[in-house]
């Protein structure tokens, strides 16, 4: 350990040093503990959703209070808690794993941070600003236009400018992995979660511009009197839906593509067994997301397109469903004649089996558009998707979080602590949503505020209520596992799992702000794992030790984005009274002046001497 | 653990056998007994594909227990080397061209089903019945016959009804589980659905995409009647006389209150294309008022007293004068005598 | 690498836009955007195609195009794509002084195009009244062509920047590749036109 490392710095500059940080390890942690804000929050409206369901006419909350709550933990959960906290996986271990010292572009993943940030607050400001967006996370065109008040203007303003930061940080990726992997290091021989790591961001680079597009069309039309969905001049409503799922059906790969990628690692790992069908995984992850592209009209079977439409997509919608069993059976291979070991992490991991295997049973089922015909718009798909996202994208989460935390912050999280979190939620999460296949089948349509007594589904509510208690008890049990872990968490060596990758082959745990002093070479698949064969244990050095080229940190980014927030409140208010021109025009100017900035200013970086390196070593 | 894991499963798959053993759920609400064509042909579907995906789940979850009971790490092994191995192409194959029959059997009755449910080809031969969708309420006009009505569809038992449904406001869907699976409702074209149940009664029908804060009340019935009955009911309503004196001084008074608040600017009692809220010609057979409350007169005269504690957003509110207690009783009791027709949905079984 | 980034025709690299690992992230980063730009005018696109015939009895797209006009402006900014490989070009050659020759030029085009939509849309709207609020077919007009002329304006932002900030400095493999990705994102520009050329206004008068 450096000495200036473990010297005690003042919170300013702790918080200074986050602030103008372009570090990918310290971005990061910037995104877990923002994803992690918004998904206590998300949390906190599903609790809410679920006492107000807990009996039949409940009031527990008013209608359109509901319709709030629904619209905001669906865009919360999966724009402002899931993926980022997914990006910041991306950010803390990709680079890791591939063997680079830094992303292509670190300024703008720090400005794809600071986006996403103010733009998840610019959109909960509305709680405190006359009421959140109620049209569903979906905001459908007809009822977004008719929503009154600005809820729905923040919900467009905020997506727009969260969702630009997310295009950067896809882009961003995507030249890291093509420019800059270790020596040796192949595509062919990289880790599963950087290969899903690059396929996610061309998803993200190919869906995010429709959903852009999209909001525009919207905020022109609720802003500045345009007619994209006013029927009377001849606009189009159906067009909305189809931009919203031509994103919308790719981005729901975006969130379970990386954790594909991480169990294949964590399955490897800890079966001690390389991954079973490794290229098949590889290309089974491109058809996925391929096909992603092709089925956006499932979600649209009752809009009327006709039964051409209907057919063809249905087809597709089931056709990915051999690339995703090709997944699951490799990952059973893979554990086939291992030894495993069963920890927090691993656990999480094989929870995620069965329970995402139901979640692809139904989506097949909701494929078929004749039986969707009954399940759409019900609980029947509420169910789906969270056994997708709960059981396959929040387990996932869990599981590279336990698996991870070591790397990212040099600490090893409390296994009793991490069993209790697991089992509590595993159990609370097949509770809440197991009953809910049955609650839609049996008449009970989604984004329902209150169901009628005495139509049969008041014990299957109660039932998934409870069981919502069980899963918020395990969120509380593991924040309680953070602050243990940091205060007196056992401090690993950098490679606590006998782990294959490169992520577990740095110097420290968590690794030196260059990641590596020598860029390692990389001779096969699971790099670390070979050299731990042949006796080696660690890597061979690709090149000599030497000077080391690192980018230069910049508060430009926090300022850009904070231009865009004050334009933001700008583009929702001028509707109202002129003056909020002000704001629009002043926040814009600030964020592009900042731009003008950055370009203006040469910035060529800085090296680490040698002699730092060296001394660092012993 | 993996013990655990078991029972865990065990109990969760009881438990919902359990649920689904005790009933499918409402009988005139659900989509698991099927009572009409178009849920019929769904629930087949449903039937064949959960049957085909637990036939998969097992494959998985048998693997997965063998793999969890035979491959733990076990003591004084710690240092175990499994054999690292790269795939097997037999089995890889194994699992990829079994599911893409599984796919297949799945997709072709869907497409071929696709097809069936939605040929309109023979519509003018049937029953047409235009449909608006409304924030929060359903308008049914009888085109071929020259009335409307609303709330309560009324169709004949084996016949089919097609249904032209456009939305006036938001998009909206119309979904009766029991008879048919769902359709959307859309502002910017007609879409047309058929309907046809096999057996009498009164159905729950359901608005299915989410439509502003009373999305959750926008209930309405299908009251499916003999095909006699039907007739009788067509009869009756076309014969309607919208100016009939009430019977009881009480309702008098209450049509001369309803006349002088100039109620029918949104509400017609008769024929008229005019639909800015529900037609109420009939209003005195009901299964449920607004959609979903019991149809007593209590009900009524709190409804017209203050429709948005009832409903929130709905459009009534603030768009007539403010009616007193007694005015709202006199109303209440002229609007509960409209029943134009011997038909009602009791002849159906009534609403249970 | 040293500090100094100059250049002379000795230590000159083949291509100095990707003689760094900045350089080749930069060309490389701005591939992926103009994938994702594509998506972004595809989508722009198909909202026209699906709204330019809901008109609301407001002036239709074959009343007020006119092609004259637009063809002129297809010829500047094809020119200026041109004109833009010129620059890219002396660049390879290490010859500043004609880069920055070729780049002024390139400008100047594409300041002749926005200054030809300004008048066209002008037009539209004094002669013919057709605006953005007109109708369904208005707002996807104005909003798929303003979009490119936003981009267009974005260009000329760029280089204007890029050739004043770098006056005096000549080129340097810090500067080359942004110079080269700036041309890269013109020609984008220019191909985009072509779409719009064909789609909205050849389609728009003959279709």
């Amino acid at each position: 350990m450096s000495v200036t490392a473990t010297q005690k710095r003042s919170v300013g500059a702790v918080l200074w040093d986050y602030l103008t940080t372009i570090d990918h390890k310290k971005i990061a942690h910037l995104y877990l503990i923002g994803g992690g804000f918004f998904f206590i929050l998300g949390g906190l409206e599903a609790v809410i959703i679920r006492i107000q369901l807990i009996k039949p006419e409940n009031d527990f909350i008013s209608a359109g209070f509901y319709n709030e709550m629904i619209t905001m933990h669906g865009t919360t959960m999966i724009f402002l808690a899931a993926m980022p906290i997914l990006l910041g996986l991306m950010n803390a271990i990709m680079p890791l794993q591939i063997g680079a010292r830094d992303v292509s572009f670190p300024f703008l993943n720090s400005l794809g941070f600071w986006l996403f940030m103010f733009g998840g607050l610019l959109l909960n400001c509305s709680w405190f600003l006359g009421g959140a967006p109620d049209a569903g996370w979906t905001s459908y065109a007809s009822l977004a236009i008719d929503s009154p008040g600005h809820g729905v203007d923040f919900y467009v303003a905020g997506l727009q400018i969260a969702g630009a930061g997310t295009l950067m940080g896809g882009i961003n990726f995507l030249a890291t992995i093509v420019n800059m992997r270790a020596p040796g290091m192949t595509y062919m021989r990289m880790p599963l979660f950087a290969w899903a790591t690059f396929i996610t961001s061309v998803l993200i680079l190919f869906a995010f511009p429709a959903l852009t597009v999209n909001l525009f069309l919207l905020m022109f039309d609720r802003m500045f009197g345009s007619a994209f969905f006013d029927v009377a001049l001849g606009g189009n409503t159906i067009i909305w839906q189809h931009l919203f799922w031509i994103f919308g059906h790719p981005e729901v790969y975006i969130l379970i593509l990386p954790l594909f990628g991480l169990f294949s690692d964590v399955f490897s790992t800890f079966s001690k067994k390389r991954l079973f069908g490794y290229t098949a995984m590889v290309f089974a992850t491109m058809l996925i997301a391929f096909l992603g592209f092709m089925v956006w009209a499932h979600h649209m079977f009752t809009v009327g397109l006709g039964p051409v439409a209907n057919s063809i997509f249905a087809i597709a919608t089931m056709a990915i469903a051999v690339p995703t069993g090709i997944k699951i059976f490799n990952w059973l291979a893979t554990m086939w004649g291992g030894s495993i070991t069963i920890n927090s992490a691993m656990l999480w991991a094989l929870g995620f089996i069965p329970s995402f295997t139901i979640g692809g049973m139904t989506g097949v089922m909701l494929g078929s558009a004749v039986a969707d015909y009954q399940y759409h718009d019900t609980y029947f798909v509420i169910a789906h998707f969270h056994y997708v996202i709960v059981g396959g994208t929040v387990f996932g989460i869990f599981c590279g979080l336990h698996y991870w935390w070591p790397v990212m912050f040099g600490r090893i999280l409390h296994e009793g602590m991490g069993k209790l979190t697991f089992w509590t939620f595993f159990i609370g999460f097949h509770m809440t949503f197991f009953i809910q296949h049955f609650l839609g089948l049996m008449g009970m349509p989604r984004r329902y505020w209150v169901f009628l007594e005495d139509q049969g589904l008041d014990l299957g509510n109660l039932i998934s209520t409870i069981g919502a208690f069980f899963m918020s008890f395990a969120v509380i049990v593991f924040i309680i596992n953070i602050f243990y872990t940091a205060a007196k968490g056992e401090r690993p060596s950098p490679d606590p799992y006998d782990g294959r990758t490169l992520e577990w082959a740095t110097a420290s745990s968590p690794p030196p702000h260059y990641n590596f002093a020598q860029l390692p070479l990389t001779r096969g698949l699971d790099p670390l794992w070979i050299e731990k064969m042949e006796g080696n244990g660690k890597m061979t050095p690709a090149e000599p030790l030497g000077d080391i080229h690192m980018p230069n940190g910049s508060i430009l980014p926090f300022l850009m984005s904070l231009g865009f927030f004050i334009a933001g409140f700008g583009f929702i208010y001028q509707v109202d009274h002129s003056a909020w021109y002000l704001a629009l025009y002043g926040g814009m100017a600030f964020a592009l002046g900042c731009m003008v900035v950055r370009s203006f200013k040469d910035d060529h970086g800085h090296h680490i001497p040698k002699e730092e390196l060296e001394r660092e070593a012993d | 653990m993996k013990g655990w894991m078991g029972k865990i499963k065990a109990l969760a798959l009881l438990s919902s056998l359990a649920l689904f053993l005790s009933g499918c759920g409402k009988d005139n609400l659900t989509a698991l007994v099927p009572k009409g064509y178009g849920s019929e042909v769904s629930f087949n579907l449903i039937i064949l594909t959960t049957v085909v995906m637990t036939f998969v789940f097992l494959a998985v979850i048998i693997t997965y227990v063998i793999v969890l009971l035979r491959f733990r790490k076990k003591k004084g092994q710690e240092d175990f080397i499994p054999k690292q191995v790269e795939g097997n192409q037999t089995l890889e194959t194994i699992w990829t061209v079994i599911p893409i029959i599984l796919v297949i059997i799945m997709a072709v009755p869907t497409v071929i089903h696709s097809f069936t449910l939605s040929d309109t080809s023979e519509a003018d031969e049937h029953i047409n019945i235009d449909v608006t969708g409304n924030q929060y309420w359903w308008h049914f006009d009888y085109k071929d016959e020259g009335f409307q009505t609303s709330q309560d569809l009324y169709i004949p038992q084996g016949e089919r009804v097609y249904l032209n449904m456009i939305a006036s406001d938001v998009t909206h869907s119309f979904w009766v589980p029991s008879i048919s699976g769902k359709m959307d409702v859309n502002v910017d074209n007609e879409n047309t659905m058929y309907i046809e149940a096999y057996e009498e009664g009164v159905y729950w029908g359901k608005c299915a995409e989410l439509c502003g804060p009373s999305h959750s009340l926008m209930d309405f019935k299908v009251i499916v009647v003999s095909p006699e009955e039907y007739d009788q009911w067509i009869a009756d309503m076309k014969d309607v006389d919208p100016e009939a004196e009430p019977e009881s001084a009480v309702a008098q008074e209450g049509k001369e209150l309803f006349e002088e608040n100039n109620c029918m600017g949104c509400h017609a009692i008769g024929s008229s294309p005019a639909q800015v809220g529900p037609n109420l010609t009939n209003f005195g057979d009901r299964t449920k008022f607004a959609g979903f409350l019991d149809p007593t007169k209590e009900n009524l005269v709190d409804w017209i007293m203050d429709p948005e504690s009832i409903k929130p957003g709905n459009k009534m509110t603030g768009n007539y004068p403010d009616l007193s207690e007694d005015e709202a009783d006199k109303i209440a009791e002229y609007l509960m005598q409209l029943q134009p027709s011997e038909v009602t949905p009791d002849s159906a079984g009534g609403l249970k | 690498m040293s500090h100094d980034h100059s250049l002379n025709p000795e230590t000159m690299p083949q291509d100095p836009e990707k003689a760094t690992l900045e350089g080749k992230n930069k060309f490389m980063g701005l591939w992926f955007f103009l994938g994702g730009e594509a998506v972004l005018f595809a989508s722009l696109f198909g909202t026209y195609l699906a709204l330019r015939n809901s008109t609301a009895d407001g002036p239709a797209s074959d009343e007020i195009f006119g092609l004259g006009l637009v063809f002129v402006m297809t010829m500047l900014l094809l020119t200026s794509s041109l004109t833009s490989v010129y620059a890219m070009y002396h660049m390879k050659n290490n010859d500043y002084s004609k880069m920055v020759l070729w780049l002024g030029i390139t400008a100047l085009l594409g300041v002749g195009f926005l200054a030809c939509e300004i008048y066209e849309f002008a037009h539209y709207i004094t002669e013919y009244g057709f605006t953005f609020r007109s109708s369904a077919f208005g707002s996807a007009f104005y909003t798929l062509v303003g979009f490119h002329g936003g981009h267009v304006l974005f260009g000329l932002c760029w280089v204007i920047s890029l050739l004043i900030r770098n006056a005096k400095r000549g080129l340097n493999l810090y500067n080359a590749p942004k110079f080269n990705t700036f041309s890269l994102y013109w020609h984008f520009i220019d191909v985009i036109w072509v779409f719009i050329f064909t789609v909205v206004y050849l389609m728009g008068k003959v279709g």
